[in-house]
């Protein structure tokens, strides 16, 4: 068997949850980085602790390259159930590295496999824990990559546990790393991907820490969330890095005192986001109303999982736009970003904080399982330094809060910064923010303000979709979100000519372009993981302009690049 | 108006509402002299209007601080003491007072009130405790008493009323006191002790509805109440159980007090080496871009 990798190449490892794959991953991604290569890692988990099935996808390639592929070129199973779980996934050229396919007996082979019993080897070195270091080295062996460049890191990686462990995996490393070295010359596997080195100045980080990222950048200092898959990373990076970056964290006991509490400290001043998934943020709905009628500032994070209730806890989807979008009963203006990048997740997430304080009003951040648990590569000077604007003013004696004035915005007083007094009512209330029901004049006030001058700002500051594939072309291909890279892959791998792309970060309210954009496209495909077309609603809701189809995927798997680009050449 | 608040500073009229408030309570409520009260209580705590911020739900109760001449918060039903947890978590310097009913904090509230005493912010709560709903017109409210009959507990409540103080102090809550609206002078001492206090203080005060509660009357309040005498060590949490579980005639007082508990805003971190309100700080975009660069 002779088995060349010339173009980018998919890795995934496999096995049981609490098989440790995630390390694999993370120190393949960093030795390959030290090589010259991008690397971007999806994760395929199932909702449990232990047990099941789970698998890392590692996509390697010399230039960014973050989009989910089905075929795997090399296959290294921890656990001989992961053959048939992930067989439609295999091409005549993958590469099978580990434990041996089951269906592998006496008189019969399935499967040509370089057997290598990972727990075996580690027991031999002292301990199962090091297996995945065993498969990290075999992988790299494969691979045919300088052996001292994964040795260097293994020692800086390990060397605060103590220079025992150090060794230990340097030993395990090193042992693997001469089998996979061995397996590639016997079986004539050659790597001729060159790496091009612009890599260095690359940073890696999970969906989930871009959104920290972001919010810290963008002046967050307050967070109160409650753990909920897959948004809960966020709460966990800024209660790891928080004190350090002056943000004040707390783990709420419930999403509806997360997102009271943030409220309460973002009337106090404070620059407050929260973080959930759709059945979270079903709880916050009514406090959502409350930021809109208070005119308090609230960003709202919701990392998208496949629903209705506890759905499928542990996949990817794109079902709660719609709830986003009308989530708080009553009417008033908001804004919906849906970023696509690592480093549009940064930007937006800052950039969203900043929307939400300068014009106080609530703002949502969608993202989904797929974004939150990958890792990604992603240029450090992409994600530059931020000018945080205050927006509070102080007060004197005669401040009201809801002062009525011509843009619609009044100037935002907090308690005990000044000597006016801020009064915050949920109930309809005069400019001072006491009740009242004068439906004549204040009710109209109050509703113009909140909902159309906001709105009206929010138009005009609206972000305009990317727009790539052949600009002329006739078939325009709408996406948002987390759909970015698979569907402009998709499209140029297509070699469609007629085929262009439009990728919304921003799908409420939306830019005015696009009216035209959709008006002008003999067809218009919009794909999303939904079942029902969620942002084809508000697109034909919004322009008045028609949406030709809707192409849906919703059983809790992202699309894959193969997928679509069937799809794109019909 | 400005020269009224100089006049009326350090007296309780500071916390007067300066222009005409349609004010929605019912003639005789047991709101009113709560609210004499409250002004009273603040003043004698060296509060300020500005300095004070007043967070409530929904409820008659909770329209308390719309009639306060301060700084409030009325947000949603049951919701107040996330929020009063909050704003005293960005802004330490700010004396937070919640001032609901039964209703909003036991009822709607109560999975918060278990978890802010658990989390013991240094705000004081103020329950205006009527054992009935008022402003939805006359139900059943987490403490009404059993056998209470109402629009929609025909066959009476059935449903064993709750006991904050005993839930309070199961939480080891470091102020728990009872007061009776109709005794407003006992009562403003409960409370300028409770503002006093550094952590989570509450009082649940007595008070009669006059119009959907025929029942537990301000006299069946009286009749019905006993004030603590010098023997109750309000620092033995034993002793201090054992009077709250009393139902027959209810102990008015500071049952339990303590300061053997860290403050919420304290533990948080944000303030060991800087006491300045989360308002008053820039962002270091320096010490993101150096977290940064260990991803590399």
């Amino acid at each position: 068997m002779s088995t060349k990798l010339s173009k980018d190449f998919t890795i995934v490892v496999a096995g049981q949850a609490g098989q440790g794959i995630e390390s694999v991953a993370s120190v393949l991604a960093h030795i390959l980085k030290k090589q010259g290569f991008h690397t971007y890692v999806a994760k395929d988990v199932m909702s449990r602790v232990r047990g099941g099935m789970n698998s890392i996808m590692l996509r390697v390639s010399n230039h960014r390259s973050d989009a989910y592929c089905e075929k795997i070129d090399l296959f290294v199973p921890l656990d001989p159930r992961a053959y048939e779980h992930y067989s439609k996934r295999f091409t005549k050229d993958t590469i099978y590295l580990g434990v041996d396919d089951p269906e592998n007996g006496e008189g019969k082979k399935k499967r040509d496999v370089i057997a290598v019993n990972f727990l075996q080897i580690a027991h031999d070195v002292g301990n199962r824990i090091f297996a995945n270091t065993i498969a990290a080295g075999a992988i790299l062996g494969v691979l045919g990559t300088d052996q001292e460049v994964g040795t260097h890191y293994l020692r800086s990686f390990f060397q605060r546990k103590g220079e025992d462990i150090v060794e230990k995996n340097i030993t395990a490393f090193n042992q693997g790393f001469t089998i996979g070295e061995h397996a590639s010359f016997q079986e004539d596997i050659v790597v001729t991907l060159t790496p091009k080195n612009d890599v260095e100045d690359y940073v890696f980080l999970s969906g989930a820490e871009a959104i920290g990222f972001g919010a810290l950048a963008g002046g967050c200092n307050f967070i109160s969330s409650y753990p909920m898959s897959p948004a809960t990373g966020i709460l966990t990076f800024l209660a790891q890095n928080g004190k350090e970056c002056g943000v004040l964290v707390e783990q709420a006991t419930d999403e509806i005192g997360a997102i009271n509490m943030t409220i309460g400290a973002s009337y106090a001043g404070a620059r407050g986001i929260v973080t959930t998934s759709g059945g979270g943020f079903d709880l916050m709905t009514e406090a959502v109303s409350l930021s809109a009628i208070i005119e308090t500032p609230i960003v709202v994070h919701i990392a998208q999982r496949p629903g209705p209730a506890t759905g499928l806890p542990t996949r990817t989807g794109q079902e709660d736009l719609a709830l986003a979008r009308h989530g708080g009963h009553g009417e008033f203006a908001r804004a919906i970003f849906t970023p696509g990048t690592p480093d549009q997740m940064y930007e937006l997430t800052a950039h969203a904080l900043d929307l939400a304080d300068k014009y106080q009003i609530p703002v949502f951040i969608l993202t989904d399982q797929l974004m939150m648990d990958s890792l990604y590569c992603v240029p450090h000077s992409a994600l530059s330094k931020k000018n945080v604007q205050h927006y509070v003013e102080k007060t004197d004696e005669t401040y009201k809060r809801y002062l009525l004035t011509d843009d619609g915005i009044s100037p935002r007083g907090i308690p005990g910064h000044g000597n006016g007094l801020v009064h915050a009512d949920s109930d309809e209330h005069t400019e001072d923010g006491r009740i009242t029901e004068d439906m004549e004049f204040l009710r109209k006030e109050m509703v113009e303000k909140r909902l159309f001058k906001r709105k009206e700002h929010l138009m005009s500051c609206a972000l305009a979709p990317d727009v790539s594939g052949n600009k002329k072309g006739s078939t325009l291909i709408v996406c948002w979100g987390s759909n970015k890279g698979v569907v402009e892959e998709a499209v140029s791998l297509s070699k469609n000519p007629d085929l262009k792309v439009a990728h919304f970060t921003q799908v409420y309210p939306l830019h005015k372009s696009v009216a035209g954009m959709l008006g002008s496209a003999h067809k218009v495909i919009v794909v999303e993981n939904n079942a029902t077309g969620q942002f084809a609603d508000i697109l034909e809701v919004e322009t008045g302009e028609v949406v030709h189809e809707r192409l849906g995927k919703w059983n809790g798997e992202p699309f894959s690049v193969e997928e679509l680009t069937a799809t794109f050449k019909k | 108006m400005i020269r009224a608040a100089q006049e009326n500073k350090n007296t309780p009229k500071q916390f007067d509402v300066p222009q005409d408030v349609d004010n929605q309570w019912c003639p005789g409520c047991g709101n009113f002299p709560i609210l004499m009260t409250l002004k009273k209580a603040l003043t004698d705590a060296g509060c300020t209007p500005t300095n004070t911020t007043f967070v409530s739900g929904i409820g008659q109760a909770a329209k308390t601080p719309q009639y306060m001449n301060s700084h409030f918060f009325n947000g949603l039903h049951g919701r107040a003491l996330p929020v009063a947890t909050g704003i005293k978590a960005a802004n330490p310097d700010l004396n937070v007072m919640v001032a609901s009913g039964d209703g909003d904090i036991y009822g709607e509230g109560g999975g918060h009130l278990i978890h802010t005493i658990r989390r013991n912010p240094n705000i004081t709560v103020i329950v205006h405790d009527n054992m009935i709903y008022g402003l939805t017109k006359g139900q059943a409210a987490p403490t009404s008493r059993k056998g209470l009959i109402t629009p929609t507990q025909p066959r009476g409540v059935y449903d064993e009323p709750i006991n904050p103080l005993t839930l309070a102090i199961s939480l080891d809550a470091p102020f728990v006191a009872r007061a009776n609206a109709g005794d407003p002078k006992q009562a403003q001492e409960i409370i300028t002790a409770a503002i006093n206090h550094k952590g989570f203080s509450l009082v649940d005060i007595f008070q009669a509805c006059v119009v959907f509660n025929k029942k537990n009357t301000y006299q069946w309040f009286n009749e019905h109440s006993y004030t603590l005498g010098p023997d109750h060590d309000a620092s033995d949490r034993n002793q201090a159980f054992a009077r709250a579980s009393e139902e027959d005639s209810f102990p008015l007082g500071i049952l339990y007090q303590h300061d053997r508990r860290d403050v919420f805003e304290d533990m948080v971190g944000v303030y060991d080496d800087d006491k300045r309100p989360l308002y008053q700080r820039e962002t270091n975009q320096d010490v993101i871009q150096a977290l940064l660069s260990t991803r590399k």
